[in-house]
């Protein structure tokens, strides 16, 4: 097998005087998919914020691509770069078009001429089928649709990993089937991928191992299959039980 | 209660109440009307206060017989429903159109008809209005100042080239487009000083030199304004992202900053950059008492920009910031394209506020010897020929300054119309 992607080690943070995140162990292999769920509180989004640097880890190293995510770390960009997100909210720019939002990072970021640029994001726009919306303004779209610009928006960066972070959370029931269908082929592409989310149907789809998170730690952390059939602690089973 | 509702409006008696109110609201308005406009009063037959107010009683019964919740009447319901829901409501509109029609005759009467504009000088005006000779002599002084007149067309060739450099922006190419904030900011601020300096200033290329102590009038309120507003929206962008930011050094000083010009008023601003300041310079050196007064203003102002800018940037969600961080963007690159435009557009409202305290603030430039509109103003009414028409110079002043002001603020919704964008 091939080196880890993502390496946390022993990782301890604290909001305050609150632990969130305790003694968080993980590897994430080249494209491999994780999906992390949880109940709410549980330090999830944490977790994959750390990946990315959006909060900074008080304790222990994590290795995003051989880089070590700390305070000495001056390429942080660089490294966020090749990771992309995604946001239970969003988080498009509104005062740009879907096309501007997509052709933004890309042209100032990796400086590509602008041409290429949007050439790149109505292929994205197209892979999620928002194409006909280039064009649009964020609040004129419908929640899904925006969702689904995000990830075009992350993916035109080209980046190695994606991070999801409640992609869903926020949608209407009849929409979170076009965003879930877009996060499947990406993961069908190659992708890693590792998603916060309550879509147990999703996880069961796409993911190589789950994640089980409660009190800032990693309760059960299994393959899928086995995740689902034969969960050990008593915490997942209560969970399971009450989201299944 | 019968006795309660005897009066009121409904659906069966309406038409004969309509005509009734109708008529009492035509009479109690047509009083206030001719006795202010031909001193004829009606009601004065009524003696003693109930003869002074019986306009209003009379009328407030007319609107009360004329309420009702729906009549289909489209005009009649527009009217019960902005100016005449209630009793209060009723007796309020009576008096607005009373204090109306009672001011237009004395305020048209001064203002026009009784006044005179003939002849140039103080004896023209032998009517009981305004004296607008006075202004029309002193037009040159209140636009120009000391400056000398026939050279005033150095001062409007040099704004015409100014507005105009103002407006190449919306003539740019597509190619040129990215360096429209660049040359707004930076190149067109000091292209719009070296005109000003070489054609007002003059001293070179042929042209005589003339002070800043003789600039005056209008044009130098323009010139102060323009200046202050162009450095000042700058200085304030830079502070509001130094008091946000996570460096402590950047982050005191810039609050010091602020709190320090927010806490001192303009006016002592003002005495200091002309009084102290020359004294901490070397001997030899010198700075125009114009430039030094243009930026104390544009450091003052920076102030408030900033705090007003801040309330932007305040607003903006954590997760515009997120977003771009995670796309790879810096600091100035998530500030330039994602966080600034929209904090701007947020306080457009904000930011027009504090210009248009800016532009009214500029007379203040008066106590350290400069003269601009309101300066000039005060100077024309101390002239012993002219003594006793500072009314007229007041008024004609505040109609300008509104001008300008209303303007300003007009721009400033034409801006907000423009950048919407729905969240």
């Amino acid at each position: 097998m091939s080196e880890p992607i993502i390496k946390i080690n022993n990782v301890n943070k604290w909001f305050g005087d609150f632990q969130v995140l305790k003694n968080i162990d993980l590897e994430v292999l080249p494209k491999q998919k994780i999906v992390v769920c949880g109940p709410s509180g549980s330090g999830k989004s944490t977790l994959i914020r750390c990946i990315n640097r959006l909060e900074e880890h008080q304790e222990g190293n994590i290795m995003v691509d051989g880089n070590e995510l700390n305070e000495n770390t001056k390429n942080i960009e660089a490294i966020r770069a090749d990771v992309g997100m995604v946001f239970q909210q969003f988080n498009l720019f509104p005062h740009l078009s879907i096309l501007d939002n997509c052709t933004l990072a890309p042209i100032w970021v990796k400086k590509l001429p602008k041409k290429d640029a949007e050439v790149l994001a109505m292929d994205q726009l197209g892979k999620v089928q928002i194409s006909d919306q280039a064009n649009k303004f964020p609040g004129q779209l419908s929640g899904g649709q925006q969702q689904r610009a995000a990830i075009a928006r992350a993916l035109c960066m080209q980046p190695k990993i994606m991070l999801f972070d409640e992609p869903t959370s926020a949608l209407d029931p009849e929409m979170i089937k076009e965003v879930l269908d877009a996060m499947v082929n990406l993961a069908k592409a190659g992708m890693t991928m590792i998603v916060v989310t309550h879509e147990m149907g999703f996880a069961k789809e796409v993911a190589d191992e789950v994640i089980f998170m409660d009190e800032g730690m990693i309760v059960e952390k299994a393959a899928t299959k086995e995740f689902f059939a034969n969960p050990k602690s008593e915490r997942t089973k209560l969970f399971l039980s009450q989201i299944l | 209660m019968n006795l309660l509702n005897f009066a009121k409006s409904k659906k069966d008696n309406f038409s004969s109440y309509l005509i009734v109110g109708v008529f009492l609201i035509i009479v109690s308005i047509l009083d206030v009307f001719l006795n202010s406009f031909f001193s004829i009063s009606y009601s004065s037959v009524i003696p003693g206060l109930l003869g002074f107010i019986s306009p209003l009683i009379i009328g407030f019964i007319g609107l009360y017989l004329i309420r009702i919740e729906y009549s289909g009447l489209k005009y009649l319901d527009l009217v019960n429903k902005n100016i005449n829901t209630n009793n209060f409501n009723a007796i309020l509109t009576l008096l607005i159109i009373f204090s109306i029609l009672k001011a237009i005759p004395p305020t048209m009467n001064w203002m026009i008809l009784d006044a005179n504009i003939s002849g140039d000088s103080k004896d023209a005006c032998t009517g009981s209005g305004a004296c607008w000779t006075y202004i029309k002599v002193w037009f040159r002084r209140f636009m120009y100042g000391m400056y000398p007149n026939d050279l005033h067309w150095r001062i409007n060739s040099a704004f015409i080239l100014v507005i105009g450099l103002g407006f190449m922006g919306y003539f740019f190419k597509d190619n040129l487009k990215k360096y429209l904030a660049l040359y707004y900011v930076i190149i067109y601020p000091i292209i719009a000083f070296l005109v000003i300096y070489y054609l007002i200033s003059g001293g070179s290329f042929g042209l005589t030199w003339v002070e800043t102590g003789a600039w005056g009038g209008l044009s130098l309120t323009f010139i102060v304004s323009f200046f202050c507003l162009i450095f000042c929206f700058p200085l304030g962008m830079l502070l509001a992202l130094g008091r946000r930011s996570n460096l402590p050094t950047i982050r005191y000083i810039s609050i010091g900053y602020i709190e320090f010009w927010r806490g001192v008023p303009l006016i002592t601003v003002l005495f200091m950059s002309s009084v102290m300041f020359p004294m901490f310079l070397p001997q030899d050196f010198f700075m125009d008492k114009l430039v030094r007064v243009i930026i104390a203003i544009t450091l003052f102002e920076g102030a408030y920009c900033a705090e007003v800018i801040r309330g932007g940037l305040q607003a903006l969600p954590r997760g515009q910031y997120d977003a771009a961080k995670s796309l790879g963007m810096g600091y100035w690159k998530m500030h330039i394209f994602v966080i600034l435009p929209q904090a701007l557009k947020l306080v457009i409202p904000g930011i027009c506020n504090t210009f248009l305290a800016l532009v009214k603030d500029t007379p203040l430039i008066f106590v350290v010897g400069l003269s601009e509109l309101a300066g000039m103003l005060a100077l024309a009414k101390t002239n012993p020929k002219w003594l006793g028409f500072a009314m007229e110079g007041y008024i004609f002043a505040a109609i300008i300054f509104w001008i300008i002001c209303y303007a300003m603020s007009k721009y400033s919704y034409n801006l907000e119309a423009k950048y919407k964008t729905e969240r």
